[in-house]
């Protein structure tokens, strides 16, 4: 029998018995379609997630702090006082209040800029200005986000920051919009928008700042964008009225790295800084155990769905033994006309394999179309504010990839019945009644 | 004298084993040369479809020894067994044995669908044999709608698409009423006269037997020595 005659003629045996096909095909589709919406939700939010973060973006810094003294584990008590450190710094916005790491000096970054591999280092600089105005519409409180240099903001309009130039560029979220008098984020590209920023003496100063973009609101450091000469202008400000021989010190710099090394050069980066005693993250490592989280969720509602398809395993087994004692005779007379067992196994695998695609492909399906409709809603309704979540997301990949996880269960499902027809005799076949 | 088609060397058949073995057949002796009808005459019971098994191998003979065109059928691979089954037999059963759902057609051309032959020649010649048997209008019809006489035919076709040597018929007229039994009956042996079609009948119907070249008569799983061709030689026997 050739291999075209067998799936046709599977095809066509496993309609024969059109209720029971049916039915199993209504536990495979159960588990097919679970296992496609919580892998559609899986990519969903993985995708808004790497949006956010592409955010975070630049994969070619590393952010780098004083590495935990290892002395000061707490069995130990503190570790004996060292002039030559630097004092502790806090982190700032997001750290427990009062905690602290060592913080990095210029001698630091020295010795970071040294380090094979990489090629510039900027300290990480935080500004604290006071209001942000445009035109008369009056002052408001302005928040920057930390992280916006390092960053490819999710833009709705204009253009990324530019840190090279000497322009002092600001990229404003889209909810600061209405209420600085902009009616659409494009009206709000060129225009000159006023800080304010108190010096070291109390005295409030402004700094002009043009807008360069408008970023949609993200998840992850809500505020405004400055690019680093915006950056350094405030701090000039703010410093301006200090001791000159003031040291500064700062709680984390951003190394840059080639954008073009490899995962192994990283590492090497990363253990050369350790050996000298700093801890450096790329962005990767950051989102990283985000993502494990995510992963680990999606992961428990997968196992829900493979559950289901295992219980549908066992009604693909029902279904073909009861369909192999129906067909006894036939089996029989098929082996009486010469037709060897290989291709009677094969004709009932591949009929298991058939209703395993049929369920899981109709499972796909559906689940793609509610899941793109109910993920549509969902974007309108509960997370208006969180604008690009599209909560279910179906990634052709791994739709195939559940496709024919489900036809190999099938199969494995259908190896059982498939040997009993293989296995019988002809003449017990063709006697039976 | 050729070498016999089939030729079975003392072969014997048992099922079950202890108390509940039961001999379907002990020393049987036949040789079946190309071209002849050869029935197979015996009570329900006999031992009879037994001996057509061993003979169709469609079983294994326990004792004794079958030889194929001379060849000692245990040395044939399964898959050079599978080929004679398929290639140079043909079957015609009592309970026909047509898969109901199906069409004539499809039925008639399953020896061709397992041999690997394309659909456009199975095709051609399942329709070559359902003509041959006028039942070429019937092609599309599902089996399930075929009146007996109808079906008894499309199983002949069916044993006739793959051009076999030999047609085994168990009780080929068993479920089929006087008129149509004959018709089939005609169709049989005008195969076996025109094409030359070695025709092994198993039949419990005397006048079915009577019209082979000969017959086999099996009791209680043996040759029936009362009704051996010895036997039959005297004038006292039966009608031969």
């Amino acid at each position: 029998m050739k291999f075209i005659d067998i799936i046709t003629s599977a095809i066509a045996n496993s309609f024969r018995s059109k209720l029971r096909t049916g039915l199993t095909v209504v536990a495979i589709f159960i588990g097919a379609f679970t296992l496609t919406i919580t892998s559609g939700i899986g990519t969903g939010v993985t995708s808004y997630i790497n949006s956010q973060v592409s955010a975070i973006g630049a994969a070619d810094v590393l952010t780098v702090s004083k590495a935990d003294d290892a002395a000061a584990a707490t069995d130990d008590g503190p570790a004996p006082y060292d002039p030559d450190k630097a004092t502790a710094i806090s982190l700032g916005n997001g750290s427990r209040p009062g905690s602290t790491i060592q913080a990095l000096t210029t001698a630091d970054l020295d010795t970071i800029r040294a380090t094979d591999g990489i090629l510039s280092v900027d300290p990480s600089v935080q500004v604290t200005p006071e209001y942000i105005e445009y035109a008369d519409s009056g002052k408001f409180e302005l928040t920057v986000n930390a992280a916006a240099t390092l960053t490819t903001a999710d833009l709705a309009a204009g253009e990324q920051l530019d840190n090279e130039s000497t322009a002092d560029e600001i990229l404003l979220p889209t909810n600061y919009l209405d209420t600085l008098g902009f009616s659409t984020p494009e009206t709000a590209i060129g225009e000159t928008v006023t800080i304010g920023i108190t010096d070291f003496a109390g005295t409030a100063q402004q700094v002009p700042a043009t807008v360069v973009g408008v970023q949609n609101e993200t998840i992850l450091g809500a505020g405004a964008g400055l690019n680093q000469t915006l950056t350094d202008r405030l701090r000039e400000v703010e410093l301006s009225g200090t001791s000159v021989e003031a040291a500064q010190s700062y709680a984390t710099a951003t190394a840059r790295f080639d954008l073009d090394a490899t995962d192994a050069e990283i590492t090497a980066i990363k253990d050369d800084l350790a050996d000298q005693g700093y801890a450096s993250q790329t962005v990767a490592d950051q989102i990283g155990s985000f993502e494990t989280v995510i992963n680990v969720i999606i992961g428990v509602l997968n196992a829900f769905a493979v559950i289901a398809l295992i219980a549908a395993g066992f009604g693909i087994i029902n279904t073909l033994l009861m369909s192999v004692q129906e067909r006894t005779r036939e089996i029989g007379l098929m082996k009486a006309m010469g037709m060897n067992g290989g291709r009677v196994y094969a004709l009932f695998s591949t009929e298991a394999v058939f209703i395993g695609f049929l369920g899981s492909a109709l499972g796909a399906l559906v689940a793609v179309g509610v899941g793109s409709l109910v993920s549509n809603i969902l974007a309108s309704t509960v997370f208006e504010n969180l604008p690009g979540l599209q909560v279910v997301q179906f990634a052709p990949s791994s739709i195939a990839i559940i496709i024919g996880v489900v036809m190999l269960i099938a199969f494995l499902a259908g190896t059982l019945p498939a040997r009993a027809a293989a296995r019988q005799n002809p003449i017990d076949a063709l006697r039976y009644e | 004298m050729t070498v016999p088609v089939l030729s079975a060397r003392n072969i014997g058949k048992s099922y079950g084993s202890g108390a509940n073995r039961f001999d379907a057949l002990t020393g049987v002796s036949v040789d079946i040369h190309s071209g002849e009808s050869v029935a197979i005459v015996g009570k329900s019971g006999s031992g009879k479809s037994t001996l057509m098994h061993l003979l169709a191998l469609l079983d294994d003979p326990d004792t004794g020894e079958l030889l194929v065109e001379g060849t000692d059928a245990k040395k044939l691979k399964g898959k050079e067994v599978n080929r004679l089954r398929n290639q140079d037999f043909g079957f015609v059963f009592q309970q026909f044995f047509l898969t109901a759902n199906a069409s004539v057609l499809d039925n008639v051309v399953l020896p061709l669908k397992i041999a690997g032959i394309g659909p456009k020649e199975r095709k051609a010649r399942g329709m070559a044999a359902l003509e041959q048997l006028e039942l070429a209008d019937k092609a599309r019809n599902k089996a399930i709608n075929l009146s007996g006489g109808q079906k008894q035919r499309a199983v002949i076709a069916r044993a006739l698409v793959n051009n076999p040597k030999v047609i085994f018929a168990d009780e080929p007229t068993g479920n089929l009423d006087t008129a149509t039994g004959a018709v089939v009956e005609d169709i049989l042996f005008a195969l076996n006269k025109d094409q030359g079609i070695t025709l092994i009948i198993v039949t419990h119907d005397s006048d079915l037997a009577a019209r082979c070249d000969r017959q086999i008569y099996i009791r209680d799983g043996r040759e029936d020595p009362t009704r051996s061709p010895e036997a039959l030689a005297k004038p006292a026997g039966g009608h031969a």
